[in-house]
């Protein structure tokens, strides 16, 4: 499996108020929460991103609340994956329980330019720059976790 | 084979003599948490998956707390899906308005949590019942379905700091400024994956409330959970609440932690968060001139008894600054009466704060004190995050109650020892 798009650039700690703030909880409705993704640090993300895009953030992506409805947001949006230096635990888990790609990779984030052209094979864990044409590899899933992917999230798993 | 705390709770629960950090493991689940922002996603996750029972109708608890009374229509039906859902399957802890609190007060109060226990919710501060010796954690809403389904939850075996406390906290110092020293000493992942283990001859201190409100922040160090030594004060908190069996898990003393940090609780001074993370720690003498325009005391880490207490005896006979709005929640119905009982309620109301019913409301800028542009509010809550309380470009500066209740005062951020 690949993805391929091009990069949407944020920095550290990108909290789940920013990915989408509380306000917007009264509802669960994933296509409504789209809109408001990123809204506090940009609001015109959810005009300008398109299907199979690329976000990528620096240190301790998606800290903050347990809310599903970041990581739902960000995949109704379109990102095909999220790229971190790393990730905030229950944002991790969250990501891979709905089945939102995600990839740390410290080189990748830090390198890698807003607007880039990037693509991701999740089989290999490489992460190409086309733009640049710089590769980086990313640290791969552990088969437990592959598992849950495989299955198409957690309660296809256990099913 | 040593263990910490934690990985001792976690091999127990997953029927295992020993785990290390790292080891991936299926555990048994003494609770499951949910709330009216968060079953709804679990709900329809639960439903979708076509299960058609629950793991044990006792080991459920969904509390009707964030938006509630429900702000709007959107609100109402958010708590109506979770309403009929709690009816359907019978489940024994659903917490309404009327009955409700603030999910992270109400569980330890009601003894639905209890140390040994292994308790996930689907809301980031479940984190908090480690003050009662418990493993708990945040996760998110499939792992709240999945969990309500099955009984278990997979985990990985985390790896642990050491918190050791010594000494004694000085007056208007309280559990709020020991997790704030800390987060700004290992900032906000300092314990990412981690667990926080506190221990040390400072605990005997500690009040449960202080306890509830430092494990309650141990995931803005990005924590996946805090965890204390249970002592009689556990014991004796516990006693007349949790009428089942628990278990008391001490760590080896030979068990590895990758940190040790110590921390004098006599040192301590007030402490305040700046915005937009709880990291960006001053002590008050650093705070220097920062005018306010609202104060909230209360939520899941500071809206108990000590709490209230806290900020009464800094308002009694004094009035709330003009301009500047003081909202008190006390976090559950008991908290709220007992304000009543010991009078903290008049002082409250004489000084020209606003009372409300338990919500979490404001903290996550849901409702009940949103702040508008460029305004500025001393909270006593556990995010300082951008637009966390409202306009993009309002600020939330972290503080102990006290410290809330003295600004409330006099319209700035304030030492308490200035008013009192």
């Amino acid at each position: 499996m690949k993805a391929c798009g091009r990069v949407f650039k944020y920095g550290d700690n990108i909290d789940t108020d920013i990915i989408i703030p509380a306000r917007y909880l009264n509802t669960s409705d994933s296509k409504e929460l789209a809109q408001h993704c990123m809204e506090p640090v940009d609001e015109q993300f959810f005009k300008n991103v398109k299907k199979g895009d690329i976000m990528i953030g620096g240190f301790n992506f998606g800290c903050g609340s347990s809310r599903e409805h970041a990581p739902i947001a960000i995949k109704e949006c379109g990102i095909s994956c999220v790229i971190a230096k790393s990730f905030a635990r229950i944002f991790y888990r969250n990501a891979i329980n709905i089945g939102l790609a995600i990839m740390e990779c410290p080189e990748a984030a830090e390198a890698i330019q807003a607007g880039s052209e990037v693509s991701v094979d999740f089989d290999t864990g490489v992460i190409k720059d086309i733009t640049s044409g710089k590769e980086y590899k990313a640290m791969p899933f552990p088969d437990f976790i592959n598992n849950i992917i495989k299955k198409g999230g957690l309660l296809n798993s256990i099913k | 084979m040593s263990m910490t705390m934690t990985q001792k709770i976690l091999a127990d629960h997953a029927g295992l003599k020993e785990v290390k950090a790292g080891q991936l493991i299926e555990a048994r689940l003494d609770m499951v948490l949910g709330n009216d922002i968060t079953s709804p996603v679990a709900i329809n996750e639960f439903e979708k998956a076509g299960f058609n029972s629950v793991f044990d109708k006792s080991k459920i608890s969904l509390v009707m707390d964030h938006f509630t009374p429900n702000k709007d229509i959107k609100a109402a039906q958010q708590c109506k899906q979770t309403r009929t859902f709690a009816r359907k399957f019978d489940i024994d802890n659903f917490y309404d308005v009327g009955n409700m609190g603030v999910e992270h007060a109400l569980l330890p109060e009601m003894g639905l949590v209890a140390a040994g226990e292994c308790i996930i919710g689907a809301d980031s501060h479940t984190c908090t019942y480690g003050a009662l010796g418990a493993f708990s954690t945040g996760v998110g809403s499939t792992d709240m379905a999945a969990g309500m389904a099955t009984g278990k939850a997979w985990f990985k075996v985390p790896a642990a700091i050491k918190v050791e406390l010594s000494g004694k906290l000085p007056q208007y110092v309280s559990g709020k400024d020991v997790i704030l020293h800390l987060i700004g000493e290992i900032g906000v992942d300092g314990a990412l994956y981690k667990s926080l283990e506190f221990m040390g001859d400072g605990l005997s201190s500690l009040s449960m409330d202080d306890r509830l409100c430092i494990s309650n922040m141990a995931i803005e160090a990005g924590a996946k959970n805090g965890i204390f030594m249970v002592d009689e004060t556990t014991v004796e908190y516990m006693k007349g609440r949790v009428n089942r069996e628990y278990k008391i898990f001490k760590p080896d003393e030979d068990a590895e932690y990758d940190r040790v940090i110590k921390i004098d609780l006599a040192a301590l001074r007030p402490t305040v968060a700046f915005p937009h993370l709880p990291e960006n720690t001053k002590t008050i003498d650093q705070v220097g001139e920062v005018k306010i325009d609202q104060v909230v005391i209360g939520s899941c880490t500071n809206g108990r008894l000590e709490d209230m207490k806290a900020a009464a005896d800094i308002l009694k006979g004094r009035k709330v600054a003009q301009d500047v709005r003081c909202i008190v929640i006390p976090a559950t119905q008991h908290i709220y009466k007992e304000c009543i009982r010991l009078g903290y309620m008049d002082i409250f109301i004489d000084a020209g704060c606003a009372v409300s019913t338990p919500t979490c409301g404001p903290c996550l800028g849901g409702y009940m004190g949103i702040l508008a542009e460029h305004e500025r509010c001393v909270a006593t809550t556990n995010r300082n995050f951008i637009g966390r309380m409202g306009h993009n470009l309002s600020e939330v500066y972290l503080a102990n109650p006290a410290v809330a209740a003295a600004s409330a005062v006099t319209g700035k951020i304030t030492d308490p020892q200035e008013v009192m």
